[in-house]
């Protein structure tokens, strides 16, 4: 009887890193190794206010571990850098400069993104419960706030991707209107 | 007594007590206007109310360091609470949510009013497609957030119109939900005072019941390590104050036992002791009278200024002590008191220019000294002889004659090297010459560096303005003051688009003119057209005319509400916004509109001629507060260099026609002058930056130290110097050097200056007489 139960422990152990070869874990590695890129971007935001979608594109990219920059192009030009904990946005004659460090709910909001980019871990777990399904080919994690203040904002964000890539973020924001982001990496930068 | 004498007496008495009944009833003050122009233009008045009344001016800026944030927050939050419900504070601020709900809510209910962009054209049908189309465009941005809840009622965007014109940049952190420095470790807070910044008891009270509340506050939460920082310039008031009573009584008393010791030295009698300081008292008393009946303020440093007032006026009665000793009083009037009132004049001299200064603090210290020692003088002459009779057994000082006659021709021997020193003294003074002045009014502030430095971080925490550029208006009434700053205000809106400034405050921004908001309340069209208008403007947009009843509701309700007044902004924060830069004066208006430096680096200066080419016109004077500063310093500069050089000029004329020989006069003068010149030279190596009242304490050396060159001369035409005469100058002109001296310790930069040239000087004044006095005199 304890021999068995040993056994299939025995078994158990050796299945283990088959199963964990896609984990919230190994998935941060291959996120990690991305170190930075280019890529356009296409934001559809539904408000139930609005009939349909706003639209909006440009370019984004990101160097790690914590610079991106998020450019758009239509409708409006506006620039969003984020550079350490120097958040900027630049919009038609204005400009306007934010230390997150100071601003823990919103710094919370960012390391979603960073977090994500940057594979780092410990940065998404401060905040969030991570959930991941799907394979490394194509793999979907979901962001739950563990904070009520961050709750507040944001119900649930969604990033999708394959490899160490990340193809779409979804924000469900509290009020039920949501926004999702389309990337497509430009080549050879 | 005999009845001459009991009559003197009497008189004196009665003078002394009608004095005291005056002195009793006088007013003093430290503040500042010490230093205040007497006469200011027309950009000093501004300045000077600015520093009086002004908003900046009651300002008090508050951290709490130490705990945690979260400790820091709490306590922020409860003093806030607190210090909120006093009659003492007009504004409490510390970024707390909430506390701008007020100022949110009154900016959109009156959003139709206060926009700017409100005009008839954005009402139209294309003008409405453009501004909910922008507005649609902004829900895309990551901005879009904040703006998604009001959308409805405010499709055209006038919220964000109004709150990107507040230079949202220069908020302070937050942290834990309230105000917090740059670098997280304090909390901050912004107190307004009911009392104005000229009213130091108000502020002194203010800023205690803030240290009292917080310490409540800090035993109730049990949060033992947190500190409360606090700056502004009623502290800076408070605290100058406070050093100038404290070293006025700390320099008396230090001055006057050590004087009375030297007395009681040489007299070896209290009587004479005591009678010996009677000219002082007096002096002392008819200089704070005279102070208070022409001016009716008494500043407290003319007060602190006694100490050196005692040193001078107690020389003439010794001189009269130890002179009339062997000679009698009459003898002694006929042949000294001729030198001692020519001394007197000279002093006297010296003092009176500093009377026509525009400087009050500068013009007060010479009506104290003036009448201080003429009346010292008066009192030895007539009053002192009376009282003392001829039975003043003065100890014997003969003793002192050797010596000091061998002090004398030692000194005779060094003119040479004297004269060599001198030169090199001047050499070094004109290389230096760039180097010598401190080149602004901080010089005389009595604010510590500490103190200056806590300020100065506190201000770049909480973003504090500094307001070193104002445009100004001054108007008849508040409807036009208003309409001018709205005028002006499109001349700096073209400026901010170019860069020139960075952007810039008005009251009209919160409480336009009548006449703006009827132009703005016409712009609004009726209920049917609009909603016509916006059906048309919203087919093609996702945002459908359908969803914006609350927009219709709230123009219908704009098109008829009542319009903002003053009274409309109470229990905002912007109505101190408004009442800080719209101020009743007694027959006019005036608006201060502060211009921001263009962003990028810090400390920028604005180009000053481009705003003032675009403001000419439009009735707004532009102001650069620094720059008034400086003038107004360089003003009283070079006033006190007219002023001592007059008063120079006046004394040599006065020894010219007294001593009718150009020979005796250089003999009087140069000493006087080498002894300026070393002083001048000693205090600069020393490190000490000169500045106006250094110079005053140049023209004090000649109208002091020419007392000492002038028995020099008498000698000298007398052709001896007797050991009574060298002895009494010695006595004198240490009490001299010790009344002055004694100022050199004061830590308010107006009384050492003045201490650290005249003590010496003085000293010098003698030994170089002494030293430059012709030979056959002493032989």
């Amino acid at each position: 009887m304890i021999k068995r139960l040993l056994g299939s422990l025995f078994l158990l152990a050796m299945a283990l890193p088959a199963l964990a070869a896609f984990d919230v874990g190994q998935l941060m590695t291959d996120l990690a190794k991305n170190k930075g890129g280019k890529a356009k971007f296409v934001e559809k935001k539904y408000i139930s206010l609005l009939d349909k979608p706003v639209v909006s594109t440009g370019e984004m990219s990101y160097s790690a571990p914590d610079r991106l920059e998020k450019r758009t192009l239509t409708p409006k030009v506006e620039t969003l850098l984020l550079d350490k904990d120097i958040l900027s946005i630049e919009r038609e004659k204005q400009k306007l400069s934010i230390n997150l460090a100071n601003q823990p709910e919103a710094l919370a909001f960012v390391d979603s993104i960073r977090g994500t980019l940057s594979g780092n871990r410990g940065a998404l777990e401060k905040n969030y419960a991570l959930y991941l399904s799907g394979n490394s080919d194509k793999w979907v994690l979901t962001l739950l706030p563990s904070d009520q203040k961050i709750a507040a904002l944001v119900q649930r964000i969604t990033v999708t991707g394959s490899k160490s890539l990340i193809r779409t973020i979804e924000y469900l924001q509290a009020d039920g209107d949501r926004s999702v982001l389309n990337m497509e990496p430009i080549e050879g930068k | 007594m005999t009845r001459p004498a009991i009559r003197a007496f009497l008189i004196w008495l009665l003078a002394m007590l009608a004095g005291a009944v005056v002195v009793w009833n006088s007013h003093f003050s430290a503040d500042m206007s010490f230093f205040l122009p007497a006469r200011p233009s027309g950009e000093q008045q501004i300045l000077v109310d600015q520093l009086k009344e002004g908003v900046v001016s009651r300002l008090l800026m508050v951290a709490i360091e130490g705990g945690d944030a979260a400790q820091r927050a709490d306590i922020s939050r409860r003093l806030r609470g607190q210090l909120g419900k006093m009659p003492e504070f007009v504004a409490v601020q510390n970024g707390e949510a909430g506390s701008l709900d007020a100022d949110r809510e009154f900016l959109f209910r009156h959003r139709y009013l206060l926009s700017p962009a409100v005009k008839p054209e954005r009402f139209t049908v294309d003008g409405l497609k453009e501004s909910i189309a922008n507005s649609v465009d902004l829900l895309a941005s990551p901005a879009g957030m904040m703006i998604k809840p009001l959308l409805p009622r405010d499709p055209t965007g006038e919220m964000i119109e109004l709150l990107s014109g507040f230079g949202a940049g220069s908020q302070p952190n937050m942290q834990e939900g309230v105000w917090a420095s740059r670098d997280g470790k304090r909390a901050m807070l912004l107190v307004q005072t009911r009392a104005l910044g000229s009213d130091t008891d108000g502020q002194e009270q203010a800023i205690e019941t803030i240290r009292g509340q917080f310490a409540e506050i800090a035993r109730g939460t049990a949060f033992n390590n947190v500190k409360l920082q606090l700056s502004g310039p009623g502290l800076f008031a408070v605290k100058s104050r406070a050093t100038i009573k404290s070293e006025v009584s700390r320099l008396s008393l230090i001055s006057t036992l050590a004087i009375i010791a030297v007395l009681l030295f040489v007299y070896r009698s209290i009587r004479l002791m005591t009678l010996g300081l009677l000219p002082v008292v007096s002096g002392a008393l008819a200089g704070i009278v005279a102070v208070s009946l022409a001016y009716g303020t008494v500043f407290g440093i003319t007060v602190g200024f006694g100490s050196a007032l005692i040193g001078e006026a107690v020389d003439y009665s010794i001189y009269y002590f130890v002179q009339s000793g062997r000679l009698g009083a009459d003898e002694w009037r006929a042949r000294f008191w001729p030198t001692v009132r020519l001394g007197v004049l000279t002093s006297v001299c010296g003092f009176a220019a500093l009377l026509f200064s525009g400087f009050p603090g500068l013009a007060q210290l010479g009506l104290y000294s003036l009448s201080g020692v003429l009346t010292a003088a008066l009192v030895t002459r007539f009053i002192l002889p009376a009282l003392a009779g001829n039975d003043h057994p003065i100890r014997d000082l003969s003793h002192l004659a050797s010596p000091l006659r061998r002090g004398v021709t030692a000194l005779q021997n060094l003119r040479w090297p004297i004269l060599a020193l001198a030169i090199i003294a001047a050499t070094i003074l004109i290389v230096d010459r760039h180097q010598l002045w401190h080149p602004n009014l901080s010089a005389l502030s009595t604010i510590s560096i500490e103190d200056s430095t806590t300020d100065m971080a506190l201000r770049a925490d909480i973003g504090a303005p500094d307001s070193r550029y104002m445009a100004v208006i001054t108007a008849p009434d508040r409807e036009s003051a208003l309409q001018a700053a709205e005028r002006a205000g499109q001349q700096l809106d073209t400026l901010t688009a170019k860069g020139i400034i960075g952007g810039y405050e008005s009251p009209a921004r919160f409480l336009p003119s009548l006449v703006m908001q009827a132009s703005r309340r016409a712009s609004l069209p009726n209920d049917e057209e609009l909603q016509a208008r916006l059906q048309t403007a919203q087919a093609d947009s996702p945002l459908a005319a359908s969803k914006l009843g609350g927009f219709l509701e709230d123009v219908a309700q704009a098109r008829t509400q009542d319009g903002v007044s003053r009274e409309t902004l109470t229990g905002t924060s912007l109505a101190l916004a408004v009442d800080s830069l719209l101020q009743q004066g007694t027959d006019s208006w005036s608006v201060l509109l502060p211009l921001r430096p263009p962003p990028g680096d810090k400390g920028v200066d604005i180009a000053i001629k481009s705003v003032r080419a675009a403001l000419a016109g439009s009735g707004a004077l532009l102001i650069d507060m620094k720059f008034e500063f400086d003038r107004l310093y360089n003003d009283y500069l070079h006033e006190a260099s007219v002023l001592s050089l007059a008063g120079f000029v006046a004394i040599v004329a006065l020894l010219g026609i007294t001593l009718r020989s150009a020979r005796r006069l250089g003999a009087v003068l140069l000493p006087l002058l080498l002894a300026v010149i070393l002083v001048v030279a000693g205090v600069h190596l020393a490190g000490e930056q000169l500045h106006l009242m250094h110079l005053i304490g140049m023209l004090l050396i000649v109208a002091v130290g020419s007392n000492y060159a002038l028995f020099f001369d008498r000698a000298g035409n007398e052709a001896q110097l007797d050991p009574p005469t060298l002895a009494s100058m010695a006595i004198a002109n240490l009490t001299t050097a010790i009344g002055f001296g004694t100022l050199a310790l004061s830590s308010v930069p107006v009384l050492h200056a003045v201490g650290i040239t005249v003590g010496p000087g003085a000293v010098l004044a003698l030994l170089l007489s002494a030293a430059f006095v012709p030979r056959e005199t002493s032989a």
